[in-house]
């Protein structure tokens, strides 16, 4: 049994304690706004937020979690996060979607860590999250305009 | 399932995993001669992929025996923890994980993250390693008291001997490499030439 907190409820989840994170939300929660892509760390569209960082579910077993507090799509709020959506919905940044919610946290993480980043640091940022219909373009467009509106 | 992971890296170990003599089967002519052979001894740890692969001199991380690029692409960042949105903690918990789709691990430990730029190794010479290990400007601050705890005890450093599934570990043992950096301690801690 593990009690943490997921989009600010309290859950206990009776499940091998080996199970990743990314099942839980998926399967046993149904809060499939969190994708499956690889399963090794290598896509990012499994990105949480855990205890307020960026975290890839698919390597996160249960038992780790104890106490913790997870925001997956569905939970998320915020300064950064609702000018990050309104930039994402000006721009139609996804295309199949499929990668997007794990962009999102990324971007933004990125913007409470750097109000304004340049090219260089959101593709450093974002390097860890793949987008197989390469939107990458209006990703990084996205992220500046998200931070132009944050600026005012 | 522990037994049978530890089992598989050691069947797995390729040709880059070597003994690690004990410090009595170390001789020099004299004591600083036995000092640099008992250094030399050392960077057969220092040297190894598990350990430079976090201790970069320019860029980030590499991995792999072979100490190929990082992927994704990783930056050192402000605090050696990655970039501003893509720190460590991304991906690497407080310890190893089995990955449950193909065999492997990632790694993990509390902390994770580079060692600074000051204690960058990759590309450098086994003298060059040792004097800035021994300089306090460089190595955190430490004396030779301080090296040998970080040699003999540090978690991050000790994860070098249990990386996890799919990597190879680093030769002999920490208590192995504790015993020979506190002989090269007492035998005046002498860098090798070259
Ligand atoms: S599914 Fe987790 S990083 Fe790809
Ligand atoms: S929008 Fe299709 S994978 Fe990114």
């Amino acid at each position: 049994m593990t009690t943490l907190t997921i989009n600010g409820a309290e859950r206990t989840l009776d499940v091998d304690p080996d199970t990743p994170l990314l099942w839980v939300l998926r399967d046993e929660l149904r809060l499939t706004g969190t994708k499956f892509g690889c399963g090794v760390a290598q896509c990012g569209a499994c990105t949480v937020m855990l205890n307020g960082m960026p975290r890839r579910a698919c390597v996160t077993p249960i038992r780790t979690l104890a106490g913790a507090d997870v925001t997956t799509i569905e939970g998320m709020s915020g300064r950064e996060y609702d000018a990050v959506q309104a930039a994402w919905r000006a721009l139609d940044v996804p295309q199949c979607g499929w990668c997007q919610s794990g962009q999102v946290m990324s971007a933004t993480m990125l913007l409470q860590q750097l109000p304004a980043p340049t090219d260089q640091q959101i593709d450093e940022a974002m390097a860890g999250n793949i987008c197989r219909c390469a939107t990458y373009h209006r990703i990084r467009t996205a992220i500046h305009d998200a931070a132009r509106t944050l600026e005012g | 399932m522990l037994r049978m992971t530890l089992m598989a890296a050691v069947l797995a170990a390729p040709a880059v995993a070597q003994e690690l003599r004990a410090p009595d089967q170390i001789t020099g002519a004299n004591d600083a001669a036995r000092s640099a052979a008992l250094f030399t001894e050392m960077g057969k740890v220092l040297q190894h992929p598990r350990c430079l692969n976090c201790h970069p001199v320019t860029g980030g991380p590499t991995q792999g025996d072979d100490m190929h690029p990082h992927n994704p692409p990783i930056v050192r960042g402000e605090a050696d923890f990655g970039a501003a949105g893509l720190n460590c903690n991304s991906c690497h918990g407080t310890e190893n994980i089995p990955y449950l789709t193909r065999t492997g691990s990632i790694p993990g430990h509390d902390p994770w993250q580079l060692a600074p730029v000051s204690m960058g190794w990759q590309g450098r010479s086994l003298a060059e390693i040792c004097a800035q290990i021994k300089d306090p400007a460089r190595n955190g601050g430490k004396d030779l008291a301080a090296i040998l705890d970080h040699h003999a005890r540090d978690g991050l450093v000790g994860w070098g001997w249990a990386p996890g599934e799919g990597r190879t570990p680093a030769p002999g043992s920490q208590q192995l490499f504790g015993e020979l950096t506190r002989a090269w301690i007492d035998t005046g801690a002498v860098c090798p030439a070259g």
